[in-house]
């Protein structure tokens, strides 16, 4: 069985999955994206690739290319492509009937700013784009948007004149990040901060989460939304319910493995191994 | 036995080291990259990048 893993930085997750791909038996090919050269036709000879890749554009943009070489991708390019735009993520949990905040999306600093005054303070603008809580606004009157909108629209690439803007959850200094691999939510941890920002990059803790029945169908079902494969999923805590705040395709779990008892990397590894053997 | 780029530490490489792993000087706490192991060459990390992440 030759699996590939598709990777730049190899960080724990990477080595932790190599090492699991070992106690299986498989010794995986890796490949890295900074020296990959594709040609449309042709890939590296695998049965499957791994996509493990830091960067969310090379690992778009590889992913489409393996699968027109006839190379079944975990996750898939459809899953990379949905999962890492938030707007997309937000329409294909719409599609589906999956709770999540309230949105906005707006082309212009006026549209922007008309948005969020219909949402209501306070909101969160976030990049389209982006991971680890980086470049997240919460905006908590006119002057903060009109000062953020005009900072974006002025020194941001045009990504960041596509204003996505969600209503802000109060979420009492904690959210919900579950994992799921296939059809089955195997862990889940709270992640708590006292900034209102709870992304473990940015400091916040983990500890265990039951996988309550709740949380498992929320989870599931954002999931398969979004394509299925292996992904995380991020929920909100609201008076109305669990909400989905994000789902993540190259998804880190290095602080969930102890916290939850469960060993991710060997779950991920043979569900990789199972979608070879199903063919 | 590598040497840091940056405080020109020595450092020793785990056992399962491996080609473009990321690993923190323990001396001046900078992020290097792993580039090469025979011989063991280190580099500085790459900053992060807009679409890094998960």
């Amino acid at each position: 069985m030759k699996i590939g893993l598709l990777h730049s930085l190899i960080r724990k997750e990477e080595k932790l999955l190599i090492e699991a791909f070992r106690n299986a038996g498989v010794e995986p090919i890796m490949i890295d994206d900074r020296k990959l050269i594709l040609d449309f036709h042709s890939a590296p000879d695998i049965d499957i690739l791994v996509e493990r890749s830091i960067n969310h554009s090379r690992a778009l943009h590889a992913l489409r290319l393996f699968e027109s070489a006839g190379v079944p991708c975990v996750n898939s390019y459809h899953v990379s492509q949905i999962c890492g735009d938030k707007l997309l993520t937000t329409a294909a949990l719409k599609d589906r009937g999956i709770a999540q905040p309230e949105c906005r999306v707006a082309f212009t600093e006026e549209s922007a700013l008309q948005a969020i005054e219909e949402l209501g303070y306070p909101v969160v603008l976030k990049p389209a784009v982006g991971s680890w809580g980086r470049l997240l606004s919460k905006i908590n009157d006119r002057d903060a948007a009109e000062t953020v909108l005009e900072h974006k629209s002025v020194l941001g690439s045009y990504h960041h004149s596509i204003f996505y803007i969600q209503q802000y959850i109060d979420k009492k200094g904690r959210d919900i990040r579950s994992f799921v691999i296939g059809d089955e939510c195997i862990a889940a941890i709270y992640r708590t901060s006292d900034h209102w920002i709870t992304n473990t990059a940015r400091g916040a803790q983990a500890s265990k989460c039951e996988v309550t029945g709740e949380v498992a169908q929320i989870s599931i079902a954002a999931a398969e939304a979004v394509g299925g494969g292996i992904v995380a999923v991020d929920l909100f805590e609201s008076d109305d319910g669990l909400l989905v705040n994000e789902v993540n395709y190259t998804m880190e779990f290095r602080n969930s493995i102890d916290t939850t008892g469960v060993d991710i990397p060997a779950v991920v590894a043979n569900y990789v191994i199972n979608q070879v053997k199903r063919g | 036995m590598g040497e840091c780029p940056v405080c020109a530490a020595e450092i020793e490489l785990a056992k399962d080291a491996m080609a473009g792993e990321l690993i923190v000087c323990d001396d001046c706490g900078a992020e290097l990259e792993i580039v090469g192991l025979n011989p063991v060459k280190l580099d500085e990390a790459p900053s992060a990048e807009e679409d890094w992440g998960q």
